[in-house]
């Protein structure tokens, strides 16, 4: 194989990917291989089954409506994939440290990001076939063969999304420059991801108390209002349900006529955009000449306005630790419906707002204990650790409350014993995930707050347990079914107390 | 006379710590108030893991540290109200302006907020750094962070200051201004404690040069005293320095 030609990078190429994926698998040790396998394995056994039960009796629908429900899962899918190969577009262009050594060597580097966007597309196609083959196989068993050709589908839908990512980002690019692109880049790709689900449930929301369908009938309600089951627009469709060889072939065409015509215009625009992305200066930003912002006060106020003001000028980790809150809009427009009625949906409120209470302060905690950007320098300052660990929560707690109280507040004019039962939610949940993040604290940078679970599989399965714990507990305690909130309490400590135990923290004191 | 103004600035005794090998391994040192004292070694050495453990950033496995006579194991807080430390890779909020970045230091030491003041303002035109005094630091070349490091470990006004490496990666003239400013600290009373690996620097430099090998304290002196140690009468710190550490591992070897 001739060094730098196009199989040459490919194979560079993924032999990083699998590298990287193994080890985020991992945790990076290699003696996890078994444990891997075998987690793998369960977990596919598990996806399975509960394949099996949802359409373990064939699709739910047939003719027309089965294309329209196929066409809106595609449709779904393709914008859950694009919001993913944005998010990998972005990180060629910022994020991978070859990039230096790459394009300072003779190689041409348009054979480098052809590869890379080729790699994009196989990457999220992977991704979406892990999720979607329990479906898919299931189905192929119970309805017929021919469901295997949503394989063919996804491997399109995964083409054609890494096109659209690809030039969304070249755009982004030459209109707001690579200094904005990154974040608004992510903000539209957790958008795409979050927004089509949270979408379908505010159109639930809207019409509920209206009309009592099921899934089923509102597929068949859309269907009549659809053009006729020859209309071109079901095409991929009718080619998956008949397993019709020239139409699933007319899609690859399709699909791989597009991304090709990607990769021949954009590949060499990458490099002298991925230049441009690493040469330019973050940009001079002023601050004000009579700041007060650290006069006076204690060293612990001090270090609270400090990660505030940190928080607040990071356009970037502001989004990403406020994403979260996109959850919120759905209990938001839930509790706009429920003025003045006396809907019971008003008890599903209480365990959305305390799971992405948890969800938010242990991002938070994580910020500000483990992304600490000088360690050394508060290390060094006359203040105890104690002290600075309590400074530190105290601004994650002010954020958490600046945020909730005023939902709360209006949730409780309506509903005062749920949002009672909310608050304390709020607040165990809070506490759990802040906890979780204390007992498992490392080191790190705040650049790399995406990819903060990585650093310990335990306290994210830990923080994400106790938060959909108490939310259930939450929901229980609501409904006065005050038994099953002791269990899923008495659930919820026990993990905490489990991974108290494991921690690195407690190991370290023993 | 108090116990400031009485005791050593800085003292070491029988101190130790291990990772996978013993990293500081009985070190004894014992540094004079007002005194430039820098501190060589070949990679690996422990020089660096010393200064954590005396700034507080680690706990030893044994041994003392006394800093003005304060028991900086046993009352951390009092010890590092009157010291500040300086890590080679500077660290400081991208974020915050340099202004910003002093204010804030000296609310962490509980500096009155118009001496803060004062001294950010004197500090940052020492360093040349007045011009971006008010911009934020995300923008800074490495030289240009790790002035305004140096300036967030002046600000507070320690009696001993503790450099690891701070002239790495800076410019002749960059350098030059970080010299001035430290030798302005010790002609005021301070005293400064700085490993190196440029053994210029030292030798302009330091009142004593300390040589640390294995985790032990293998010579220390005047550059003259140095050279008596190593017998090598006349010759450059460089050449002194490369004897004095080949001696230990002659004598380190089975």
């Amino acid at each position: 194989m001739r060094s730098g030609s196009t199989l040459w990078f490919a194979r560079h190429e993924i032999r990083l990917a699998w590298r990287e994926w193994f080890a985020t698998m991992t945790g990076g040790r290699k003696q996890r291989r078994w444990a891997f396998g075998l987690g793998i394995a369960a977990f596919a056994v598990l996806a399975h089954w509960v394949a099996w039960l949802i359409v373990g009796r064939g699709p739910p629908s047939t003719g027309l409506s089965a294309l329209v429900a196929l066409t809106g899962s595609g449709v779904l899918l393709l914008s859950v994939i694009t919001s993913q190969a944005m998010e990998t577009v972005t990180r060629a262009f910022y994020a991978r440290a070859d990039l230096d050594l790459i394009m300072s060597s003779p190689a041409p580097t348009h054979r480098l990001f052809a590869v890379r966007i080729v790699a994009m597309a196989m990457s999220v196609t992977a991704t979406a076939t892990l999720v979607s083959s329990p479906m898919i196989n299931v189905l192929a068993v119970t309805a017929g063969w021919q469901w295997l050709a949503a394989y063919v589908g996804i491997a399109v839908i995964g083409m054609l999304a890494t096109a659209a990512a690809a030039a969304l980002a070249v755009l982004l690019l030459r209109t707001i420059g690579p200094r904005r692109t990154r974040l608004v880049a992510q903000i539209v790709a957790a958008v795409m991801g979050a927004g089509f689900v949270i979408g379908i449930q505010i159109v639930a929301i809207m019409s509920y108390g209206e009309k009592s369908e099921g899934a089923s009938s509102q597929i068949e309600r859309l269907a009549s209002h659809a053009p006729s089951a020859d209309s071109m627009i079901w095409w991929p469709g009718r080619a998956i349900l008949q397993g019709d060889p020239v139409g699933l072939a007319g899609m690859v065409a399709a699909g791989v006529l597009v991304l090709w015509i990607t990769v021949i215009l954009l590949a060499p625009r990458f490099g002298r955009q991925a230049a441009a992305a690493a040469g330019t200066a973050p940009g001079v930003a002023r601050g004000r000449r009579r700041s007060a912002l650290f006069r006076g006060g204690s060293p612990s106020s001090t270090l609270r306005r400090k990660e505030w003001v940190l928080l607040l000028r990071d356009p970037w980790l502001l989004s990403q630790s406020l994403m979260q809150l996109l959850y919120l809009v759905v209990p938001a427009v839930l509790l706009w419906r429920s003025v003045g009625s006396d809907l019971d949906a008003r008890t599903l409120l209480v365990p959305i707002l305390i799971m992405t209470a948890g969800q938010l302060a242990g991002g938070l905690t994580w910020v500000v204990v483990s992304g600490e950007d000088a360690p050394d320098l508060v290390a060094s300052a006359p203040v105890s650790e104690r002290a600075v660990v309590r400074a530190k929560l105290e601004a994650v707690m002010g954020a958490v409350a600046l945020i909730f109280t005023p939902l709360i507040a209006v949730f409780a004019l309506m509903a005062p014993f749920e949002a009672l039962v909310a608050v304390v939610g709020v607040a165990i949940s809070t506490a759990s995930a802040t906890s979780v993040q204390l007992w498992f604290r490392a080191q790190a940078r705040r650049s790399t707050f995406r990819r903060r679970q990585q650093s310990s599989r335990i306290a994210t399965f830990a923080e994400a347990f106790s938060s959909i714990s108490w939310a259930f507990a939450g929901a229980m305690a609501a409904n006065h079914a005050w038994l099953a909130a002791l269990v899923l309490s008495l659930m919820a400590l026990g993990v905490l107390a489990g991974v108290r135990w494991v921690s690195p923290a407690l190991s370290a004191a023993r | 006379m108090n116990q400031l103004q009485s005791s050593a600035a800085l003292d070491i005794r029988g101190l130790v710590k291990r990772f996978d090998r013993p990293a500081v391994d009985g070190l004894d040192l014992s540094i004079r108030a007002g005194e430039f004292y820098t501190l060589l070694g070949p990679n690996g050495a422990g020089k660096t893991t010393s200064l954590r453990i005396v700034a507080g950033l680690l706990r030893p496995d044994a041994g003392s540290v006394s800093i003005f006579g304060i028991d900086a194991l046993a009352d951390p807080i009092a010890a590092k109200q009157v010291m500040a430390w300086l890590s080679e890779e500077p660290m400081i909020y991208d974020k915050l302006t340099p202004r910003e970045y002093l204010e804030f230091v000296a609310g962490l030491w509980g500096v009155d907020a118009g001496l803060g003041e004062r001294r950010a303002r004197d500090l940052l035109g020492w360093l040349g750094l007045d011009a971006h005094a008010h911009e934020r630091c995300e923008g800074f070349s490495k030289g240009m962070r790790q002035k305004v490091a140096l300036a967030g470990a002046l600000v507070h006004d320690p009696r001993l200051i503790i450099l690891d490496e701070p002239l790495t990666g800076l410019d002749a003239g960059s350098a030059r201004q970080v010299k001035q400013v430290l030798r302005d600290h010790v002609t005021a009373g301070s005293t400064i404690v700085m490993t190196t690996h440029i053994l210029d620097v030292a030798e302009r430099m330091a009142d004593r040069i300390g040589i640390i090998a294995h985790g032990r304290l293998i010579a220390e002196g005047t550059l003259d005293e140095l050279r008596d140690h190593a017998g090598s009468g006349g010759a450059s710190l460089e050449d002194t320095f490369l004897e004095l550490v080949s001696q230990t591992v002659d004598h380190a070897a089975p």
